[in-house]
């Protein structure tokens, strides 16, 4: 093994990582604040990047691709949370959880009406199609653009949190609710917010992972378990455990894939080697998640209160 | 004299038409139907098992069908290696789920709440992805199996016997749930339910009671993926697939948690109404999806929890 091989798939895993990310804060912050956990969470993500790739084979230009999927699918989400989300606040976790399947099940199929079973491909901007050289090494400029969106995400997201009016009645909401309605502050249009952002920041990951993944009917499930991995391992309803939930998820889960079948094979029998390595390969995250869980059950970093 | 409560009949009634399925089937030759219900019944039994930590304990397990994945790759892969016997392999895939139940149980009970959902959730793709990368067992395209198994002394090579075999299973699941919620067990996982910390205040080492029930309700679902592949000849890794454990969620509050019959009335009716909408339209998941979320904000109980409220509402009035 090279090492510009494994520094190629450590950027790999840092994509991966900034991508769930995206995904990761709009969830966690959800569930910080309403206690609402939105399995529908992928699905307003599927959707973005259905919007954005439409836009994108219609106009040519990803700016006004980015422009149109991230409004919509924020405005989307705040249609959905207004129609049915808003009743089941107060609801317990399994209603939450049923609802939002079903949720699901209808945009699987509403995007298999609108734009057919087969995937949609979407181009790489032209601006972006390049590669960059990184020291001697080779890597698409586009993912580095995904990182970069990723982190000014994160440091917007900081900036609002910790240091504006509405992050501090955000974080106020979400250990003390009853006490900020008492205040006077309208909680009803803070949730409304805060789930119209999260439904953004999911447009958002839609729209950046369109170029790399292939947009089709169920394309959020499998992020979403991967996001769901995320905020149990970093510690629900903490932005920071996200972030770093999310890049230690993408990085064990890339430079797993790529390196420990290989790895095995220096001390296993090369035919079981062979069996054993992507199996173990594929359930790396999940060990880590249990891991986690057994020796920490609140996460690794979970919300700070006080 | 006792009057019958409503509940007592309509349960009677459910459980006297499913035992009468095959016969009807025939009388109007349509033999699709014996096939058909006995997914149903094998899907119930899988939900009674999950009813029992879901309903009771009030532990919601998003990751069941990873049991059901368990006991139909027990059959796949034994019966790949030749070994027909079905006693060995009920007993194997008792084993392998025992064993997987209590390490991932013991793991994922350490949380509760939404961790838990999300935990199991996340173990059965776990399962889901490690059944995909078993490539000599077929991998992504699952796994064939030659012949159902071979119980010695009754033979399930019809698909009537098949059906009686796990109509008689379901029943004694049933049978078995109804008696345990009411034992001395039953009623400290209930209890758990409602407040836990009292019931740990009061003694009892909550741990434990409620990894014996994930363990049984484990179980439960891999007899019912034992017959799921005797049923199909077939073992896939989508029986383990999250969309699996969120319908076996759906037929259980649809026919009403917390009750011993419920279950089965939620999984004749989604499955028959499943049947229906694809019979109109290929895009049938776009009415289940709202249907879906209709069900949970509107009939909390369920149809056969309603039922229950019903005659409890009508003893209280009679007393």
């Amino acid at each position: 093994m090279s090492l510009s091989l494994f520094l190629i798939q450590a950027l790999n895993g840092l994509q991966l990582g900034i991508l769930l990310f995206l995904l990761a804060a709009g969830l966690t912050l959800v569930f910080g604040i309403m206690n609402f956990v939105n399995l529908a969470h992928g699905s307003l993500y599927m959707m973005g990047a259905y919007f954005a790739a439409a836009m994108f084979g219609a106009t040519g230009s990803f700016v006004l691709a980015g422009l149109v999927a991230v409004p919509a699918t924020m405005l989307l989400g705040v249609v959905v949370e207004r129609i049915a989300l808003i009743r089941l606040y107060r609801r317990d976790h399994l209603d939450q959880v049923l609802a939002t399947f079903g949720l699901i099940l209808f945009f699987n199929e509403l995007v298999r009406i609108i734009w057919g079973p087969a995937s949609v491909y979407m181009n790489t901007p032209a601006a972006l199609s390049d590669t960059v050289d990184l020291f001697g090494l080779r890597y698409p400029s586009y993912r580095f653009a995904i990182i970069g969106v990723g982190l000014a995400v994160g440091i917007g997201l900081y900036v609002l949190i910790h240091r504006t009016r509405i992050g501090m009645l955000i974080r106020a909401g979400a250990t003390h609710p009853e006490i900020v309605a008492a205040l006077g502050v309208n909680v009803r249009a803070l949730n409304t917010l805060v789930f119209g952002l999260g439904a953004g920041l999911a447009g958002l990951a839609g729209l950046m992972a369109g170029p790399i993944v292939s947009v089709q009917p169920g394309m959020g499930e499998p992020i979403l378990i991967l996001t769901l991995v995320v905020i149990v391992t970093g510690g629900i309803g903490s932005i920071r455990g996200a972030f770093y939930g999310a890049l230690i998820v993408g990085i064990v889960d890339t430079i797993g894939r790529a390196f420990l079948p290989t790895l095995l094979r220096e001390f296993l029998e090369r035919s079981l080697a062979q069996a054993a390595g992507p199996a173990i390969a594929s359930m790396l995250i999940y060990i880590l998640m249990a891991v986690v869980l057994a020796i920490r059950p609140q996460g690794l970093f979970p919300v700070r209160h006080g | 004299m006792r009057r019958l409560r409503t509940r007592t009949v309509v349960a009677g009634v459910l459980l006297g038409l499913l035992a009468l399925v095959p016969p009807i089937a025939a009388a109007i030759g349509e033999p699709y139907y014996v096939t058909l219900f006995t997914r149903i019944v094998i899907l119930a039994v899988a939900a009674v098992g999950l009813n029992l930590i879901l309903g009771y304990g009030g532990l919601v397990s998003f990751g069941h069908a990873m049991y059901i994945g368990i006991g139909a790759y027990s059959v796949g892969i034994l019966s790949y290696y030749g070994i027909g016997n079905g006693w060995l392999h009920l007993a194997a895939a008792l084993g392998v789920g025992a064993v997987v139940a209590v390490v991932i149980g013991i793991i994922c009970l350490r949380t509760s709440g939404m961790a838990f959902i999300m935990i199991t959730l996340a173990f059965a793709q776990m399962a889901y992805f490690f059944a995909i990368s078993l490539k000599q067992f077929g991998g992504d395209d699952g796994l064939t199996i030659a012949a159902r198994s071979d119980f010695g002394l009754f033979s399930l090579r019809s698909n009537v016997a098949l059906y009686y075999f796990a109509f008689f299973l379901l029943a004694a699941c049933l049978a078995a749930c109804g008696k345990l919620v009411h034992s001395r067990f039953g009623m400290v996982l209930r209890g758990g339910r409602s407040n836990e910390r009292r019931m740990a205040a009061l003694g009892f080492p909550m741990l434990r009671y409620k990894l014996t029930a994930y363990v049984i309700s484990a179980l439960v679902c891999v007899v019912s993926g034992v017959l799921l592949a005797n049923l199909t000849k077939f073992a896939a890794p989508s029986y383990m697939a999250w969309q699996a454990s969120g319908d076996l969620i759906v037929m259980i509050v649809l026919g009403g948690m917390g009750t011993v019959v419920g279950p089965v009335a939620g999984a004749v009716a989604l499955i028959v109404f499943e049947e229906i909408l694809s019979g109109f339209t290929t895009h049938w998941m776009i009415v289940l999806g709202p249907a879906i979320v209709l069900i949970v904000l509107t009939a909390k109980k369920g149809i056969y929890g309603y039922l229950v409220e019903r005659d409890e509402r009508k003893a209280g009035e009679a007393a």
